[in-house]
């Protein structure tokens, strides 16, 4: 005989247990596309981005700038590192401190997946730790950059 | 415990002091030759100047962190290393003479002139003389390198602001343009009148055409010529994968040294040099396919080294210290290359060229090695992690060389004794 009380509590014990599989689920598959968006994101990075910012994204001094430890691929202007991307970036601007003589061309063939999947590897690679950009921002940011341009 | 402490410190003492005090400054030179660090941390020196005294100039990319960009050193008590240190100018730049009792010094756009005094200290460090001004600074291969004929002319070299002429710089598929714009005014070696003040482009004339990139420039005063060294272009690999492996791009196009008389044509951004080959051979932009010979009216080089190794001076060695072979031979630095990526880097080193009967003899060595730092002379896979990088070369008055970095600026002086 099972009391109303116990019962209760095997209910509210099994939710617990079923939502906590439900989360850990959920935190696996995000892990595992995240992994995936990494993974295709450092193929990116090695065919696109390699020979200038190095394969420790060191970059090359005066050349070309450090991905990895630089402020603003770790900070929170994802439109910014956008628009980097698929427009290219050739201005005479200080990155931490430093001025950088190489031109980078723009990759106007980059789908918005494909720029998330490498701005992910490069803020997660290295000592770089900012964490993961999605699709959707990717898109949010280049309608802004194209109201901006307007 | 403080006995364990005081054991460790000594333990780490015994093992950092080699570190700190390294024979020949860390480098590797040829039986009978020394270095030492005639200077340190000065900031990244691009070339340097040596007087008849012996004072030494450095040319800094950027302001030193005591805001000078051009400094003076001078090893007052003859120890090899310079031990009066002060500077001057808020213009970064690369190039840097000394001709007379004036020292000639560029930023990235215009060439200035001061005075020295009979100590060779400068009399108008503030208030230079402006000789040329109005050289196209577009970021990309923006140092204006300079030496001297014997007539008093300079040769300023004017990079081109591109990698190979596309109408897109470095953008995968697009073509060249057809007849490079940028050779007017650019990718070339412009003559200007070493007396003159406030020329610009109209004042001088082109020299020599079709030079991607030249850092690396010195005036031959035993064949009376002057040697220019070459950046090849980059990239073949990412903009061609079909035509060329990374393997092949790690190899092409060879760095180029040429001898240039006025009017010459090296023939960038049409053509590159394949030292497997032996050939010219057409740029891919231009409709070439990695064998597709380019055209013989454009100069062949005295040396060809290996890609990307990114020359940064050229100094025909006049002096009586080192031993006979070297004499009317040049010396030229290699920075270290970057897209050589993904495989390891070369470079990082001093090449001799041997001359004879003024001309090169296609041979060359290197000369002085190790400045990358690294362990047995391991290579390196990024050029960040080199400790230092040579950049600038210059003959002292006894004979003796200097080479200078550009990282954090180190000064290295080579002596030769039997
Ligand atoms: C031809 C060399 C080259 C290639 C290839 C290249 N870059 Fe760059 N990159 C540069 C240079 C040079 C700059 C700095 C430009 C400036 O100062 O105007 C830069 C800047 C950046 C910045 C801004 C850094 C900061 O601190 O603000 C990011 C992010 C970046 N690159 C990422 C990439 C990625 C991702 C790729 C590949 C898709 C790539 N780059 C390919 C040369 C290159």
């Amino acid at each position: 005989m099972v009391n109303p009380l116990m019962n209760r509590k095997i209910n509210r014990g099994i939710n617990r247990v079923a939502k906590f599989i439900l989360l850990f689920c959920f935190l696996v598959l995000a892990q595992w596309g995240n992994a995936q968006n990494k993974i295709n994101g450092k193929k990116i990075y090695e065919t696109r981005c390699l020979v200038c910012h190095q394969s420790d994204g060191g970059g090359v001094p005066n050349m070309n700038p450090p991905l990895d430890g630089a402020t603003n691929v770790n900070g929170k202007d994802i439109a910014r590192l956008v628009k980097i991307i698929r427009n290219g970036y050739d201005e005479r601007v200080a990155l931490d401190g430093m001025y950088y003589n190489n031109a980078m061309a723009a990759n106007p063939d980059l789908k918005e997946d494909a720029i998330a999947d490498v701005l992910t590897y490069i803020r997660t690679s290295w000592s770089n730790k900012a964490g993961v950009v999605t699709t959707s921002q990717v898109k949010a940011a280049l309608l802004k950059n194209k109201a901006a341009k307007k | 415990m403080k006995k364990m402490t005081q054991f460790l410190s000594v333990a780490f003492l015994a093992f950092s002091l080699p570190v700190l005090a390294q024979e020949n400054a860390g480098l590797k030179l040829p039986e009978g030759f020394k270095a030492n660090l005639y200077a340190n941390n000065i900031g990244g020196a691009r070339h340097i100047a040596i007087t008849k005294s012996g004072v030494v100039f450095a040319k800094l990319n950027n302001p030193n962190k005591e805001g000078n960009s051009i400094v003076r050193l001078e090893d007052a008590n003859n120890d090899g290393v310079a031990d009066k240190i002060n500077g001057w100018a808020k213009y970064g730049g690369t190039g840097i003479f000394v001709k007379g009792n004036s020292l000639y010094a560029s930023s990235n756009e215009a060439i200035f002139k001061y005075e020295l005094n009979s100590k060779d200290e400068v009399v108008n460090p503030l208030a230079p003389v402006t000789i040329v001004s109005g050289l196209i600074d577009r970021r990309q291969h923006n140092s204006k390198s300079i030496t001297f004929d014997m007539a008093n002319n300079i040769y300023v070299n004017i990079g081109a602001y591109s990698n190979a002429c596309q109408e897109k710089d470095r953008m995968p598929g697009s073509q060249g343009m057809m007849p490079c714009p940028i050779l007017d005014s650019a990718g070339g070696i412009w003559k200007f009148d070493g007396s003159k003040e406030n020329q610009t482009y109209k004042d001088g004339k082109r020299y020599g055409t079709g030079l991607r990139n030249v850092i690396g420039l010195d005036w031959n005063t035993s064949s009376n010529q002057l040697y220019v060294a070459q950046h090849g272009r980059d990239q073949l690999n990412s903009f061609y994968p079909n035509l060329y492996t990374d393997a092949q791009n790690a190899e092409l196009p060879a760095e180029t040294f040429y001898e240039i008389k006025e009017g010459d044509n090296a023939g960038w951004p049409y053509v590159y040099y394949d030292p497997s080959q032996h050939k010219k051979i057409v740029s891919p932009e231009y409709g070439g396919d990695s064998k597709k010979e380019g055209s013989s009216e454009f100069k062949d080089p005295a040396v060809a080294f290996p890609a990307h190794m990114a020359p940064m001076a050229v100094l025909f060695y006049t002096g009586n210290q080192f031993p006979a072979k070297y004499k009317n031979g040049a010396f030229i630095s290699f920075h270290g290359s970057w897209n050589r990526a993904p495989l390891p880097q070369e470079g990082f080193f001093v090449a001799f060229v041997p001359f004879k009967d003024g001309k090169a003899t296609g041979e060359w060595e290197i000369f002085a090695n190790g400045f990358a730092g690294t362990e047995n002379g391991a290579k390196i896979a990024n050029p960040s992690k080199a400790k230092a990088r040579p950049c600038g070369l210059a003959q002292g008055p006894d004979g003796s060389i200097y080479v200078s970095d550009d990282t954090k600026g180190a000064i290295f002086k080579i002596t030769y004794s039997k």
